[in-house]
């Protein structure tokens, strides 16, 4: 395609190698002015390498920009804000003990003669952009006061103050719940509708629906093509995205319950600063069902997963499993009644990163006498073990049994923590967050591993932000809100809009 | 043969060679503008430390408890713990060592391992006691065990000040009975056979009558390669290094990461006061003395630990090149007439540079990145000239491949980036599946 002045981003031939590896091959990138333009790709497709170029934190190996249909060179992200790109990154760069307006001013402060601030005047610009888009933000709030969504809206208001008329948002809904995602694309829209453009990298396919006007899709650090988003479907996407036909929706059979492994009743348990987190939670899982617990973050449900598994302490109530109380004992043995949890920091709480894979995999289970007589270890055994449920769980690269395990992928990280977790044929599995930050392919992979796992007879709690997923995966939808279930359901049931109204503590039954 | 060069350079052996001879050269460099001779100086160095035989054993006798204290400090390290207080342990050992064996007089096959027991217990309690409060109350084992060394030092200094102990007239204890002596062959080397018969062997003679060689040693090479299997081979050992990289999987793994942390400061403690206690038993004064200040076992076995990247089996030549360097440098000091400073300078500047081994592979990064940027431009110049661009490329192509096993790169390009930076989702997710 010819440069033009229509678009208000061109990218032409982009090809960018970091020592042998090929992150960017000849991609091609055509984003028209005043209008959302996404970039689909799994994890470490190229999306963010692409956009890094644009923004000019790397050098491209070759290929054109075009802004504006004037070619241009940037060398670095001082040279894209003078060109009026503008950057969100997905880890918000914000000072958290200063106000929304201080952090918007950082770096670009408004100042009287001899560098004395003018936050006065410096108010008054930052709630100018803030009544031009409609962003209700309050100037004089502290960053560690406000909501996550909050924050972003920050994020894009420094931009915007930049004089930024491209704006690049890098995963922007990875931290938001739904009902945040809904305002932000109100945001873009009303942003676009400014004059502005917008472009998002994303792997969320239901998001690109709602709020773009085209997709790019990279696969492999190559260009699949640019797709009218009116004009194609899910399903289309995600095909182009992984180069292979994905289920997007989740394919299981009936529930077959049977007896109830997880009791908990009336269950207190407060958080780290005294506060109560869950108050009066009740719920039972039964071997051979899902039941799912949506709510919004922050809810009770952390803590209810730490009280499950022996981390934190339970004030009052019970949790039983297969009959027999756990609640205030040691998470040895939590695991000993055959509990194995996907943490939700899958890098905090379920791996060691600087151990092997093979070390990660015993973790939980070193002790048992298959890995090495009395005190010692066998290594032998570990490996070879451990090469097993890489090939059983399709864990890249293929060879990774002494590599460690902060190398690997995310989705291969969770693969490791899965594969750990399922192989000790758990009574009751409680995954939580299982497949955030996963791509379309990863995803699959979880929800049929925790059907697989449902169909041999365990129970498992289903404990997610992502209300989709629990509305597609579970048997038993439960609604949790201030730390109580508010609603619970069997699947189909019930409207993705009522759990929502529950899940924001509306609509009472 | 360029790639060999980067291999090497890779490797930790080669950077702790490489940053010795920095270390000697800068350490020249500060000789020679103090006015001494460096290449004079350094031959008195090395003399002093291999010169003869009897230097040599000395200087394996001043490792000795180096290298105890250097295990110590790396093992509790790989569990996440830093025992500042090898010192103070140290000292315990000694002075429980003293009081035992001044006070217990039974035969050598029960009082040698009743001294060095006594000895071990009181660091392992020690230790033991850092590893509680750091465990039951978040108290950070680096404040609990500094105080501990003072507390250690004046101990000993009241332990010396007892009639019972006092030795009337010196600043020290009684010996201890000689029955809890390890030197090899004490009496028989002092007799007048064994003198009639070294007498023919005066390598032997040197060795054996002129110091004090002991068995310590062979009990401190023993701990080294124990602790290393321990770590390494057995589940005790992978529990304590899971708390040592992240407590927090390792207790959501059902290991009693309290236990862990008092457990590895009993074993560190217990290295530090076996140390102690050997000194006692090996080497006269077979007593302690008043301590004016720190005798730096315990301080330099920190540094002997990380000389040895935390490695316990590698501590071995560290702590008998850091004891080579104080031992030898005694005699630059007496043949050059250098101030002791000076010689102190040196081996500072040697250890620190040691201690920036780390740099050697970040060296070795950069010339590979250097080099792959260049045949980058030259593919490109020889494209540009319009010639066959195939051989250039294909070779520069084929090199990178070689070298370039980890490319050092952002993370979304490096699929095995060694090292996590954070605990981000997107880094980890983003390097993903290919």
């Amino acid at each position: 395609m010819e440069a033009s002045p229509d678009y208000a981003v061109q990218m032409h031939g982009i090809t960018k190698t970091f020592g042998s590896f090929k992150a960017l091959d000849g991609v091609d990138l055509d984003v028209k002015k005043q209008t959302v333009h996404a970039i689909l790709g799994e994890n470490g497709a190229g999306k963010s390498t692409l956009m890094n170029v644009l923004y000019g934190l790397y050098q491209a190996d070759e290929g054109e920009v075009y802004l504006g249909g004037q070619s241009v060179q940037i060398q670095s992200p001082l040279d894209a804000i003078a060109h009026g790109i503008g950057m969100v990154h997905q880890h918000f760069m914000l000072v958290e003990n200063f106000t929304v307006t201080e952090n918007i001013i950082l770096g670009d402060e408004v100042c009287h003669s001899m560098g004395v601030l003018d936050m006065a005047r410096a108010k008054k610009e930052v709630e100018k952009i803030v009544d031009e888009y409609g962003f209700e933000v309050d100037p004089d709030a502290k960053i560690e006061d406000i909501t996550v969504g909050m924050q972003q809206r920050v994020e894009i208001l420094k931009a915007l103050y930049r004089g930024a008329d491209t704006l690049i948002l890098d995963e922007p809904t990875a931290v938001l719940t739904p009902q945040e995602i809904t305002q932000l694309i109100k945001i873009m829209h009303g942003l676009v509708a400014k004059g502005k453009t917008i472009i998002i990298i994303t792997h969320k396919l239901k998001e690109i629906m709602e709020s773009a006007d085209a997709c790019t899709i990279i696969r492999r650090g190559r260009y699949m093509g640019t797709v009218d988003v009116s004009k194609t479907t899910e399903e289309e996407l995600a095909s182009k995205m992984v180069g292979r036909h994905v289920s997007l929706t989740v394919e299981k059979g009936p529930a077959n319950p049977g007896k109830t492994v997880l009791s908990v009743k009336d269950l207190h348990v407060k958080d780290a600063r005294g506060i109560e987190q869950v108050c009066g939670l009740n719920i039972d899982v039964r071997a051979g069902e899902i039941v799912g617990i949506a709510g919004i973050e922050g809810n009770g449900q952390d803590e209810f997963v730490e009280a499950i598994d022996g981390l934190a302490k339970v004030d009052s109530g019970t949790i039983s499993v297969n009959g027999e109380e756990i609640q205030n004992t040691v998470p040895r043995n939590v695991l000993d009644h055959k509990v194995a949890t996907i943490p939700a920091d899958r890098q905090r709480f379920g791996l060691v990163l600087p151990f092997t894979v093979a070390e990660n995999v015993i973790l939980e289970r070193h002790q048992e006498e298959a890995f090495g007589k009395g005190a010692t270890l066998d290594y032998g055994k570990v490996r070879s073990f451990t090469n097993g449920l890489i090939k059983e769980y399709d864990i890249r690269p293929a060879d990774c049994v002494d590599s460690l395990a902060g190398g690997l992928s995310g989705g291969n990280q969770q693969k490791v923590i899965i594969a750990r977790e399922v192989s000790s044929e758990p009574d009751l599995l409680v995954a939580v967050q299982p497949t955030r930050g996963l791509d379309v392919g990863a995803i699959e992979f979880v929800h049929k591993a925790l059907i697989r796992e449902r169909d041999r007879g365990a129970a498992i709690l289903l404990i997610s932000l992502e209300l989709d997923e629990v509305m597609d995966v579970a048997d038993t939808i439960a609604v949790i809100h201030h730390g109580k279930i508010v609603g619970t359901f069997k699947q189909g049931t019930v409207s993705e809009e009522k759990v929502g109204l529950l899940m924001a503590g509306g609509g009472k039954q | 043969m360029n790639n060999t060069v980067i291999k090497v350079l890779r490797k930790p052996i080669t950077s702790a060679i490489i940053a010795i001879l920095i270390g000697f050269l800068v350490a020249a460099i500060v000789l020679a503008s103090a006015g001494y001779d460096p290449g004079a100086s350094f031959a008195a160095l090395f003399s002093g430390m291999v010169g003869r035989p009897r230097y040599i054993v000395n200087v394996i006798i001043k490792a000795t408890p180096l290298l105890f204290c250097g295990i110590a400090v790396a093992f509790a390290f790989k569990v996440g713990l830093f025992n500042i207080g090898a010192e103070g342990q140290y000292i315990l050992g000694t002075v429980a060592a003293t009081i035992v064996g001044i006070a217990c007089d039974l035969p050598a096959v029960l009082e040698i391992p009743l001294v060095v027991l006594s000895g071990t217990i009181a660091g392992a309690l020690s230790g033991a006691l850092i590893g509680w409060l750091k465990a039951k109350f978040g108290i950070h084992e680096v404040i609990t065990s500094i105080m501990f060394n003072w507390i250690s030092l004046y101990l000993c200094n009241y332990v010396v000040s007892l009639d019972v102990f006092h030795q009337p007239n010196t600043t020290g204890t009684y010996a201890v009975h000689d029955t809890a002596f390890t030197m090899i062959l004490p009496n028989w080397k002092l007799s007048d056979e064994g003198q009639a018969a070294l007498a023919n062997v005066p390598v032997l003679r040197d060795v054996l009558v002129r110091c004090d060689v002991n068995v310590g040693i062979i009990v401190a090479v023993v701990a080294a390669v124990f602790i290393g299997w321990l770590l390494k081979r057995t589940k005790m050992g992978y529990e304590m290094r899971a708390v040592g990289l992240n407590k927090d999987a390792a207790r959501f793994a059902g290991i009693n990461v309290e236990k862990n942390i008092v457990l590895c400061m009993v074993i560190s403690g217990a290295l530090c006061g076996i140390a102690g206690a050997l000194n006692i038993t090996g080497i006269s004064p077979h007593g302690i003395s008043t301590l004016a200040a720190f005798e730096n076992n315990g301080f330099n076995g920190l540094s002997v630990a990380f000389i040895a990247g935390c490695s316990p089996v590698a501590c071995i030549p560290a702590s008998l090149l850091f004891a080579g360097l104080i031992y030898g440098g005694q005699t630059v000091q007496q043949t050059m007439g250098a101030p002791s400073e000076i010689i102190s300078i040196m081996i500072g500047t040697i250890v620190f540079c040691m201690a920036l081994g780390g740099v050697i592979p970040m060296l070795a990064e950069h010339i590979q990145r250097s080099r792959a940027e260049r045949a980058e431009q030259a593919r490109k110049l020889a494209a540009e000239a319009g010639a066959t661009p195939v051989a250039a490329a294909g070779e520069s192509g084929s090199q990178k491949d070689e070298d370039a096993a980890e490319p050092k790169a952002p993370a979304e390009a490096s699929p095995k980036a060694a090292e996590p930076t954070d605990s981000s989702e997107k880094k980890g997710a983003d390097g993903d599946a290919r």
